[in-house]
C-alpha cells in the first residue's frame, strides 16, 4: 500500500477547475481546441494533453436536483491493470507507490490504454507513447504536493500520509451520513486493491461517473500470466514488429515527399 | 464588507443571496468550509439557478430574478412576527425605539411613501422626505419609546410594513417553494440568538437592479435585527468582484464622491467651502470631523496653492451641475453628441455596459477614444463590432498597453478593506507601462498644455500639486503613498493616522480612510506580513485595513451593554474594568476617551444618532424601508401593490426602451438573468486570451431548463438565438446567438399560480481576443437603481428560439 495519497472530497468540490489548469501549467500541457457541447465539462475526454478533468454530473430524484463535481484522472491503483498489460515494464510503480509511464521503455503498443478500467490513459500520436497523470512525480521528488492539490481552494484535494488521510476520510463519510447523505462512501479503498487517489463521495460512485466495480479484466490477467515467462521474446517480437512498421512508414513518407 | 474574508471561519450560518461565492470568489470557500468543518456551520444559497455555490449548499432556495426584497422582506416579517430578533441588541443598538413623524405613511394602492412628487427632469418620482424624519424634542433630540409599543416607533412601523410579506405571498411573488422558504428563514434567524453569528454574503445579484440599493438595505436590516453587525462571523459582506475594486471605490471611481466617501461638491448647493462644510457636516457622529478630512484633501490636491485666504483652492475643485453622470447617463450624453472624447481605463463598456450594442453605436460620435488595457478590447475596436461600417466612423482610437498586476508594484484593497501591498515580479512586455506611469505622464503633459495654451479655468489643472517623478523617468510611488497617507505640511512628516489631520491647512491627506496605511517609510503598515498565531482571525499584523486597521467595523456591537462579548469563543472587543477602556482582538470602533456608557449609547459612531438604522430617513432616495417592486421588465404585476410597477424613483433615461405592454410581454415571454462563471473574468479580455481558460469554457452559452428546451425543440449544444427589445429597437443585429446548455439546474417557476420560464447567460464574451462570442449585454436595458444608477442586468425579458 502506498504511503502518500490524495483524498478527493467530492462533497467539497466547487468545480472551479483550478486543479485542471494547475495540472496543465505545471506539466506544460498545451490547451486543446474545444467547443461547448452542452456541459461545463471540457475537454470532453482525457488525452495526451489532458491528464485530469473535472467531471460534472446532474441528477434529479424526487424533485431534488444535485450537481456533482469531482476531479478525475489516473487512480494509481495497487492492482494496476496498466502495469499488468504493459509488455515492456514501461508502466512501473514509483518509490512513492504511484504508477508512472517510463516513456523510454514505452513502445506505444496501447495495451495499457485498453486495459485501464478507468479509461484515463491516453495515447500520444505525436510521440507514440502512453501519457497520463504522474501524480506530479517531479514535485513529490522535490518534497512538494501535486499541483492539483496545491491549487485546490476548498481543501477538496488533500495530499498526505495514507493512515492519517484515511481516518479523516472515514470521519467525513460519517459526517455526511449523519447529514442525510446515506450513500456517502470512500471510493478507492478496496477497489483494485486500493488506489493512491481516493475519494470521499457524497453519493454512489456511478453518480459521479466513476466505475462501480473497477476490475483488472480477465483478458489482461491471462495475458499477463501468459506473456510474463516469455517477456524477452515478446519484447523482441513487438519491437521487431514496430521496427518493421516504422521502416515501412518511413518508406511511405519518403515516397510521399518525393511525389511532391 | 463590514467584516473580512478570513472572518468567515467564525460564522454559524451563511446566507449567500445574489452572489455566487464558489464561482466568483472561489478562494473564500476555504473559510466557509472551515466554518462548516469546525463549527458545523450551515450554508444557505438563494439564487434563481443551481450555481456551483448552490451545488454545495446545505439549503437551497430558488427565487425569481429581481425578487430579493420580497424574499428578504419575508425574512424580516418572519423574524419580527416570531420574535427571532436579538432583543437586547435591537432595543439598544438600533433605532427600533425611535419615533417617526406622525404624518409618515405608505400607500399600499400606489406603492408610494408619503412625500411623493413628480420629478420631470428625471422622468420619475422623487420624495420630499420631511414626513420621514424622527419626532424631536425642543433641543432637537429624537424622541424614543423604549417599550417599543408606540405605533409610530420604528419597530412597529416595520411590523406594519412587512406584515404582508407572508410565506404565502413571498412564495407567490418569488416562485420559491414555501417549505424551502420557511426552512431558510428558520435556519438563518437562528443567528438571532445572542452569541450566534449569521453571515450575509452578496454581490451583483443584489445590487444590479432598479431597486439595488434597497436590496442592500434589506440585507442590513436583517443583520441588524439578528444582532449580526459588529460581531465576528457576522456582517453585511459585499463580495467584490475584482482584486482592487474596493480600492477604486475608496478612491472615488464613482462620480458622486471624492476620495474617502465625501460628496462631490455641487455648484448649486456648495458654491463656497463654507457652504460645503456646513451642509455636508452632521451635528453628531464621527462625520463631525469631515472638515479636517476635506480640507486636508484640498491641501493634497493643490499643495501650497491651497491657502486659508483662498478657501484652500476650493473654487478650483470641479463641481457637479446637479445631473446624473453615472455610466448610463454618460453614454446617453455621448449618444446625443455631447461628449467629444473618452479615456477608457481598464474598462470595456462595449461588453460590460447595459445595451452594449447601442453603446458601441454612440461611440461613433466620439472624435477620439483612448483605451488603456492589457489587450485590444471591444471598446477600442467598437468599429469592428457587429453591423459596423468602419468607412462611416471617424473616431480616432489610441491604445495604450498597460502593465498587468504582477508587472507593477502598489497597493490593492480587497473586499475586507485590507490595503495590501503587492510587489512587482517581472517587467511588463514591450511598451506596456504601469497605470501610475501613464497617469503621471498624462497629467504632466496636460498641465504643460494648460500652462502654455490656457483654457477654461486652467487653474484647476495648473495649480494642482503634482510632484511624483522619480529617478530614470519612473514614478516615485513612495511620494504617492505619502500623499494618500497624509503628512504635516510644515515638515513633510507622515501622520500616524487620520486622528492627526486638521482643518486649518496644516495637514494634507489624499484619502483620510487610508491614513495610517503608509505610516512610516521603513516598514509601512500596508507591507506588514505577520500571520496571527492565535486569535479570531483579525490578523492585525497583516497589511492595513481601513479605517485605523480595524477588521470588523461597528465592533462595539459584539459586546453586551456591560461590554462583555456576546460570544466568548470569538470575542472581538470588550470593556476592561481595570484599565477602564476597550481592548480586544480588533481595534475598537470606539473613541479611546469614551466611557462605557458613551460607547453603549453610540455603537454606530458613523451615524448622527449613534445607533444602527432599521429605518433610514435619509440614506436612500427611494424610501425609508425596502419595498417590493418588480424589475423594470417583468412578466407579472406587483402582487403586493397593484398600481406600482418598478421602482418609481428609478430614472427613466429612454422612452420606449423596456417591455411595458402585454403585447410586448408575449413577444419577449422569458425572464433572463446574467452572471459570471469561474473560468472567465469580467468582460473576458484577459481570460479570453488565455488558451487554458478558453479550453475550459470555449463559447458563450445560454442555460435553459429541460422543460423549456423541449417546448422549443432545442437540444443540448444547439445554437440558440436570443432577442430583447434593445436589439429589436436599436441594435445592428436582430438577435445574438449562444450555444444551448439544457440543464436540470434551472426549473420553471410558478408565479402566483402561473408557470414562468427563465434562462441565464454569462456575459464574458465579445468579438476580440482568442475566443469570440456575442455580447450578452447587447440584450440588457439601460435602466438603473434609483440611488446609484447601477444597471439592471440581473432581471429582464427576452425571447429565445432555435437558431437557423
Amino acid at each position: 500500500m502506498s504511503q502518500l495519497i490524495c483524498v478527493i472530497d467530492a462533497s467539497k468540490c466547487i468545480g472551479c477547475r483550478a486543479c485542471q489548469v494547475a495540472c496543465k501549467q505545471w506539466n506544460q500541457l498545451p490547451a486543446e481546441a474545444t467547443t461547448f457541447e452542452g456541459s461545463y465539462e471540457n475537454p470532453p475526454r482525457f488525452s495526451a494533453q489532458t491528464w485530469m478533468r473535472v467531471v460534472y454530473r446532474e441528477h434529479e430524484e424526487d424533485g431534488n436536483v444535485s450537481f456533482l463535481m469531482s476531479k478525475q484522472g489516473c487512480m494509481h491503483c495497487t492492482d494496476a491493470a496498466c502495469m499488468q498489460a504493459c509488455p515492456t515494464g514501461a508502466l512501473y510503480r514509483t518509490e512513492f507507490g504511484t504508477v508512472n509511464v517510463d516513456t523510454v521503455k514505452c513502445i506505444g503498443c496501447n495495451y495499457c490504454v485498453a486495459a485501464c478500467p478507468f479509461n484515463v490513459i491516453s495515447f500520444d500520436r505525436l510521440t507514440n507513447k502512453a501519457q497520463k497523470c504522474t501524480f506530479c512525480y517531479d514535485r513529490l521528488n522535490a518534497g512538494l504536493q501535486p499541483a492539483c492539490a496545491n491549487a485546490c481552494p476548498t481543501g477538496s484535494i488533500q495530499f498526505g500520509d495514507y493512515r492519517e488521510l484515511i481516518n479523516q476520510a472515514q470521519d467525513r463519510v460519517d459526517e455526511l451520513k449523519a447529514a442525510g447523505k446515506t450513500n456517502a462512501t470512500i471510493y478507492g479503498l478496496d477497489e483494485v486493491d486500493g488506489t493512491a487517489m481516493l475519494y470521499v463521495l457524497a453519493d454512489k460512485p456511478e453518480k459521479y461517473g466513476l466505475p462501480v466495480d473497477p476490475q483488472v479484466s480477465l483478458q489482461t490477467r491471462i495475458w499477463s500470466a501468459l506473456f510474463k515467462p516469455f517477456r524477452v521474446l515478446v519484447i523482441v517480437a513487438v519491437a521487431f514488429g514496430l521496427w518493421v512498421n516504422r521502416s515501412h512508414s518511413k518508406k511511405i513518407e519518403q515516397a510521399k515527399s518525393e511525389a511532391k | 464588507m463590514t467584516n473580512h474574508w478570513i472572518d468567515y471561519q467564525n460564522s454559524d450560518v451563511f446566507i449567500n443571496i445574489g452572489g455566487n461565492t464558489a464561482e466568483n470568489h472561489p478562494i473564500s470557500m476555504k473559510w466557509i468550509e472551515k466554518a462548516r468543518e469546525t463549527k458545523g456551520a450551515k450554508l444557505i444559497v438563494v439564487d434563481p439557478r443551481i450555481s456551483r455555490t448552490a451545488a454545495v449548499a446545505d439549503l437551497y432556495v430558488s427565487i425569481r430574478p429581481g425578487t430579493n426584497i420580497a424574499y428578504l422582506g419575508g425574512m424580516i416579517n418572519y423574524i419580527l412576527s416570531n420574535e427571532r430578533y436579538h432583543k437586547e441588541y435591537v432595543e439598544n443598538y438600533t433605532n427600533a425605539s425611535y419615533l417617526v413623524n406622525e404624518d409618515f405613511s405608505f400607500d399600499e394602492a400606489t406603492g408610494l411613501f408619503s412625500g411623493a412628487e413628480d420629478d420631470p427632469a428625471r422622468n420619475a418620482t422623487k420624495y420630499n422626505t420631511e414626513t420621514w424624519q424622527y419626532q424631536r424634542d425642543e433641543e432637537g433630540n429624537p424622541l424614543k419609546d423604549p417599550t417599543l409599543q408606540d405605533p409610530n416607533c420604528v419597530l412597529q412601523l416595520m411590523k406594519k410594513h412587512y406584515i404582508k410579506y407572508t410565506i404565502d405571498n413571498v412564495s407567490k411573488i418569488t416562485g420559491a417553494d414555501p417549505e424551502a422558504l420557511e426552512a431558510s428563514y428558520e435556519l438563518y434567524s437562528s443567528s438571532g440568538e445572542p452569541g450566534k453569528a449569521g453571515n450575509l454574503l452578496y454581490a451583483m445579484g443584489i445590487t444590479q437592479f432598479t431597486h439595488g440599493s434597497q436590496n442592500v438595505r434589506s440585507c442590513a436590516i436583517v443583520q441588524l435585527l439578528l444582532g449580526n453587525i459588529g460581531i465576528a462571523g457576522g456582517g453585511v459582506n459585499a463580495q467584490r468582484g475584482q482584486s482592487n475594486v474596493q480600492g477604486s471605490t475608496d478612491m472615488c471611481i464613482l462620480y458622486h464622491i471624492v476620495p474617502g466617501y465625501m460628496a462631490t461638491p455641487q455648484q448649486a448647493t456648495h458654491p463656497t467651502l463654507a457652504d460645503y462644510l456646513e451642509k455636508e457636516t452632521p451635528a453628531s457622529g464621527w462625520w463631525t470631523n469631515k472638515p479636517k478630512y476635506f480640507v486636508s484633501l484640498l491641501k493634497a490636491f493643490y499643495g501650497d496653492n491651497a491657502t486659508r485666504a483662498n478657501d484652500f483652492a476650493y473654487q478650483w475643485m470641479p463641481k457637479l451641475d446637479g445631473r446624473d453622470h453615472s455610466h448610463i447617463a454618460l453614454y446617453k450624453d455621448m449618444g446625443e453628441g455631447k461628449v467629444e472624447g473618452m479615456i477608457c481605463w481598464a474598462d470595456n463598456p462595449a461588453v460590460s455596459g447595459p445595451s452594449a450594442a447601442n453603446k458601441r453605436n454612440y461611440q461613433k460620435n466620439l472624435k477620439w477614444l483612448v483605451s488603456v488595457d492589457l489587450f485590444e478590447n471591444e471598446t477600442a475596436s467598437f468599429w469592428q463590432g457587429p453591423g459596423m461600417d468602419p468607412a462611416e466612423i471617424d473616431t480616432e482610437v489610441f491604445i495604450l498597453p498597460a502593465a498587468a498586476g504582477y508587472e507593477r508594484e502598489g497597493s490593492k484593497a480587497n473586499s475586507g478593506r485590507w490595503i495590501q501591498w503587492t510587489w512587482k515580479c517581472q517587467d511588463p512586455p514591450g511598451e506596456a507601462k504601469s497605470d501610475l506611469w501613464i497617469a503621471n505622464e498624462l497629467f504632466k503633459r496636460l498641465q504643460a498644455l494648460y500652462e502654455n495654451e490656457g483654457g477654461v479655468v486652467p487653474e484647476q489643472i495648473t495649480k494642482m500639486f503634482w510632484d511624483y517623478d522619480g529617478p530614470d523617468g519612473e514614478v516615485d510611488i513612495v511620494k504617492v503613498c505619502k500623499d494618500i497617507n497624509g503628512y504635516r505640511v510644515a515638515d513633510g512628516s507622515l501622520v500616524t493616522n487620520f486622528v492627526g489631520l486638521a482643518d486649518d491647512g496644516s495637514t494634507a491627506c489624499g484619502n483620510w480612510l487610508y491614513s495610517g496605511y503608509y505610516n512610516n517609510y521603513d516598514q509601512p503598515a500596508t507591507k506588514n506580513r505577520n500571520r496571527e498565531k492565535e486569535g479570531i482571525g483579525t490578523n492585525l499584523g497583516w497589511s492595513f485595513a481601513w479605517p485605523l486597521n480595524r477588521r470588523i467595523v461597528y465592533n462595539r456591537g459584539s459586546a453586551d451593554l456591560e461590554g462583555k462579548p456576546w460570544n466568548p469563543d470569538a470575542p472581538v472587543v470588550w470593556w476592561d474594568e481595570l484599565q477602564q477602556k476597550w481592548v480586544g482582538n480588533d481595534i475598537p470602533d470606539i473613541p479611546g476617551s469614551w466611557t462605557l456608557e458613551q460607547s453603549t449609547e453610540n455603537p454606530f459612531i458613523m451615524l448622527p444618532e449613534g445607533v444602527g438604522r432599521l429605518y433610514s430617513h435619509s440614506a436612500l432616495n427611494d424610501g425609508p424601508m425596502p419595498t417590493h417592486y418588480e424589475p423594470a421588465e417583468s412578466l407579472v404585476p406587483n402582487l403586493l401593490y397593484p398600481n406600482a410597477t418598478y421602482n418609481p424613483v428609478s430614472q427613466r433615461f429612454y422612452e420606449d426602451h423596456t417591455v411595458e405592454t402585454d403585447e410586448e410581454r408575449e413577444r419577449y415571454p422569458y425572464i433572463i438573468t446574467t452572471y459570471r462563471i469561474v473560468e472567465h473574468y469580467q468582460s473576458g479580455i484577459v481570460t479570453r486570451n488565455i488558451p487554458w481558460l478558453n479550453e475550459l469554457m470555449p463559447e458563450l452559452f445560454i442555460e435553459i431548463s429541460e422543460e423549456l428546451a423541449s417546448e422549443l425543440g432545442i437540444e443540448n449544444g444547439d445554437m440558440v438565438a436570443i432577442e430583447s427589445k434593445r436589439l429589436f429597437k436599436d441594435g445592428n443585429q436582430s438577435s445574438i446567438e449562444a450555444k444551448a446548455c439544457v440543464t436540470k439546474r434551472i426549473k420553471p417557476l410558478i408565479i402566483n399560480g402561473e408557470k414562468k420560464h427563465y434562462v441565464g447567460m454569462p456575459w464574458h464574451w465579445g468579438f476580440k481576443g482568442m475566443s469570440n462570442g456575442a455580447v450578452t449585454n447587447d440584450l440588457t436595458a439601460s435602466v438603473g437603481d434609483a440611488n446609484t444608477a447601477i444597471p439592471e442586468s440581473k432581471a429582464f425579458l427576452c425571447n429565445i428560439r432555435r437558431a437557423g
